[in-house]
């Protein structure tokens, strides 16, 4: 029969109950929401249970999302079960003022430039990362680009202004 | 007193540390004729023997994700060309199709087929210039120039449908933006006969070569279960021993109507990574073979889909044919809306992958229902398997770091976006 | 039987300058000797970061060959080369490293911004791409195009090899190209 989402879902709330919301299944890839003390916790669980084999780590990315007040940043973990060919998506929401993440290396190499990619982007701090400095962009850079408050072009430029970028300015 | 006393004293200020160390550090810097693209890698060696590597990336930074914030779905297009740009056609396709299950277009099989002609055409692109550039880096320059010949060809190909050579921005949601005419499919006849016969003299000049395989063959290994925890796809990661490729775990494009092999490796070092990606340019070729088999009895058992080249659902995105706009309303206004970017997506969350030639790539967008994304996210290949460098070099011997490294095949573009 | 005599006709060959010649001389003046063999004989220095990059080494081959005007070598060392072909987008993390490699080569030394991107930023207007190499150093050639077909890489470098043969040979005691190296802050 195979493992369906219904089976996943099943596993994954005897475990944890009632702590796991939000389960969706957008285009059908099972979506839900874990806390963010919890992530490491439900990633063992995928990756240790014989059932589940959640072994793959395909993606993992931040969101930022200015309108929901104290859960501002996401953070998006694609797994795969390579075996039987199923894929899950785990999100978890911290705030802004406090954006700590339990990093996921141990378990997964792979999260090791993913995460400090996200940490660079976004900000988000990964407690335990070996070494969480900036990857993409230049190391004296002092904010976090991707979050929607910046603006896509380079603040200090001279010649060019925010009409010219579409933004307001003296042309009514 | 000691040389170091006398040192101190007369010349020049050396300290403690730099004078025990036995190691000397080397840059292999974002300048260098080796690494084919922007990434440097700090190299710690004891003679010739590498220690331990530490790559920095960003030098090509140019911040794909904060622009496609900013640009309607079709303004994203020349962005997802400039990932990987030797295989710019299976990028531009792959977010293509990644909007068309947002919005829940299906597609005809003729332009499904047309898609796969092209993207197999790009994979051969990219494994053509992978393969090459390791025989230069060994020595083998003469395999080079003979490949990039027939890297024109696919060119020609490119160009006769959409217009550019190496970025095409090929096709629309939907499917392309206009049909194959019969140059195109000529020049395509003609790179399917002369192509195997020069990909036959490159495997003669490096396959079963002995300074080639003395130099390749355990160089940069890797274990299959240390790629699966990297997060390695594609060619490595088949190179490595695990079958995993997105056609066949999650086929897109229809390719679960066509028969072809998997080549996989046992070691995963650069000769298993170079063999794999030549048994996959064949494979290729027959996919082409096959496609073209198939798009001809579409076209003799329906006639009237020889000029389908996208599909009717995507009216909202791909524009209207020009009597319609200069005869309808409801045309001309799709048309204007289009140009102008104006159309507006489902609200929604999908993760779509493709296989690009280096491997997995996704392409996670979140929609919010306006003209941009609210989130677009590309699952770079190159990004995630680079991570590894350091522990495929570890203890062998510079050359071998080298060679490595233009195995990997990173293209500097994937890596930073 | 020996071998009929063959003339060379098909090799194109350079036009003598103009001079006075006579019986096995030719006597003209100094800087259009340097500058007939300067303009053919640069040597490049490819600074190929991305796109453009491919299309460079597509120029660089066979079909295209940029071998015929005298770019046979591609030096990858600054010290021996004329021409930085700077091909691809340059971010503001490697702004100071062309800076340095720019300063490392010796005069005579020009600059080719090949493609949208080396000239203006091309169509990554972000915070992290610097928005034309001209903000770091100073360019002769700006070559259009995302990317430029070879033909119009070649058309640069046949631009550029005007510019050197016309080019005086006390070009770095000028004040105006002094001028010009003192706003990029180089000595």
């Amino acid at each position: 029969m195979g493992l369906t989402n219904e089976i996943i879902k099943k596993r994954l709330t005897e475990k944890f109950g009632e702590q796991l919301t939000e389960w969706e299944e957008p285009f059908g890839l099972l979506t839900f929401r874990a806390p963010a003390a919890m992530n490491l916790k439900v990633l063992q669980f995928l990756f240790d249970d014989e059932e589940l084999r959640f072994r793959f780590l395909t993606d993992l990315t931040g969101v930022h999302y200015p309108d929901r007040k104290n859960e501002e940043l996401s953070v998006v973990y694609h797994l795969h079960n390579l075996v039987d060919n199923v894929r899950l998506r785990l999100k978890i929401y911290v705030p802004v003022e406090q954006p700590d993440v339990f990093t996921a290396t141990q378990l997964y190499s792979g999260a090791n430039w993913m995460e400090r990619e996200t940490y660079d982007f976004f900000g988000v701090n990964f407690l335990g990362h070996p070494n969480l400095i900036r990857i993409l962009n230049v190391d004296e850079m002092d904010y976090f680009p991707m979050r929607k408050e910046y603006p896509m072009e380079d603040p200090t430029r001279t010649d060019k202004d925010d009409e010219m970028f579409g933004r307001g300015g003296t042309i009514v | 007193m000691s040389e170091l006393q006398h040192h101190q004293q007369h010349h020049v200020k050396l300290s403690e540390e730099s004078l025990q160390k036995q190691t000397t550090t080397l840059n292999l810097g974002p300048t260098h004729p080796a690494t084919h693209g922007v990434f440097q890698n700090i190299l710690e060696i004891d003679g010739e023997r590498v220690l331990e590597a530490t790559p920095t990336i960003g030098y090509i930074h140019r911040a794909f994700e904060k622009i496609a914030e900013r640009r309607p779905y079709y303004q994203i297009t020349p962005l997802t060309d400039r990932l990987n740009y030797c295989s710019s056609p299976i990028n531009n396709m792959g977010w293509h199709m990644t909007i068309e299950k947002l919005l829940g277009i299906k597609i005809p099989k003729r332009v499904e087929y047309l898609r796969i002609i092209i993207m197999e055409l790009a994979r051969i692109a990219d494994h053509l210039v992978c393969n090459s550039v390791i025989g230069v880096d060994t020595g083998a320059l003469t395999g080079f120039t003979y490949v990039f010949q027939y890297r024109e060809l696919i060119y020609e190909i490119w160009e006769e449908i959409c217009g550019s050579r190496l970025t095409t921005n090929i096709g629309r949601v939907g499917g392309f933006e206009r049909n194959f005419n019969e140059t195109s499919f000529a020049k395509l006849r003609k790179f399917l006969d002369t192509f195997p016969h020069a990909l036959k003299e490159f495997e003669n000049l490096l396959n079963r070569n002995r300074i080639f395989m003395d130099r390749c063959i355990g160089a940069g290994p890797i274990s299959a279960d240390r790629a699966l925890n990297y997060g390695f796809t594609g060619p490595n990661l088949r190179a490595a021993g695990v079958d995993y490729d997105v056609r066949v775990a999650q086929p897109y494009s229809s390719y679960e109507d066509f028969e072809f092999k998997i080549p996989i490796g046992t070691v995963g070092d650069v000769y298993d990574r170079y063999m794999v990606r030549d048994v996959e340019m064949w494979e290729s070729v027959s996919i082409i073979h096959q496609a073209l088999e198939k798009i001809e009895k579409i076209e003799r058992d329906f006639p009237e889909q020889k000029n389908i080249f996208y599909a009717p659902e995507a009216d909202h995105f791909h524009l209207p044919p020009k009597e319609d706009v200069y005869t309808k309303m409801e045309a001309l206004i799709y048309h204007f809306k289009i140009i102008m970017g104006e159309i507006d997506a489902l609200p929604g969350e999908v993760y779509h992958a493709v296989e690009g030639g280096n491997g997995e790539l996704g392409f996670y967008l979140i929609s919010d229902g306006g003209r941009t994304p609210y989130r677009l996210h590309f699952r770079r290949p190159c990004f995630i398997y680079y991570q590894a460098y350091p522990e495929m070099i570890k203890d062998g011997l510079l050359s071998d770091a080298i060679i490595a490294l233009s195995s990997l095949n990173v293209i500097a573009g994937e890596l930073d976006a | 039987m020996p071998r009929p005599v063959q003339y060379n006709t098909k090799v194109k060959i350079v036009d003598i300058p103009e001079g006075y010649s006579g019986e096995g001389f030719h006597a003209t003046s100094f800087d259009k000797v340097v500058g007939l063999a300067r303009k053919n004989s640069l040597w490049p220095l490819p600074f190929a970061t991305s796109c453009c990059g491919i299309e460079f080494m597509a120029t660089m081959g066979s079909h295209y060959d940029l071998g015929r005007f005298g770019a046979e070598r591609m030096g990858f060392t600054p010290r021996q080369c004329d021409m930085l072909l700077v091909a691809g987008t340059i971010a503001k993390k490697m702004g100071p490293i062309l800076r340095q490699v720019y300063l490392q080569m010796a005069e005579p030394r020009w600059v080719i911004a090949i493609g949208a991107c080396a000239s203006s930023g091309g169509i990554f207007d972000s915070y992290s791409v610097l928005q034309g190499i001209d903000q770091v150093i100073p360019v002769d050639v700006y070559v259009p195009g995302c990317p430029p077909r070879p033909e119009g890489i070649l058309d640069g470098i046949l631009k550029l090899q005007d510019l050197v043969q016309n080019e005086s040979l006390r070009r770095r005691n000028h004040p105006k190209y002094k001028a010009l190296l003192e706003s990029y802050g180089i000595q």
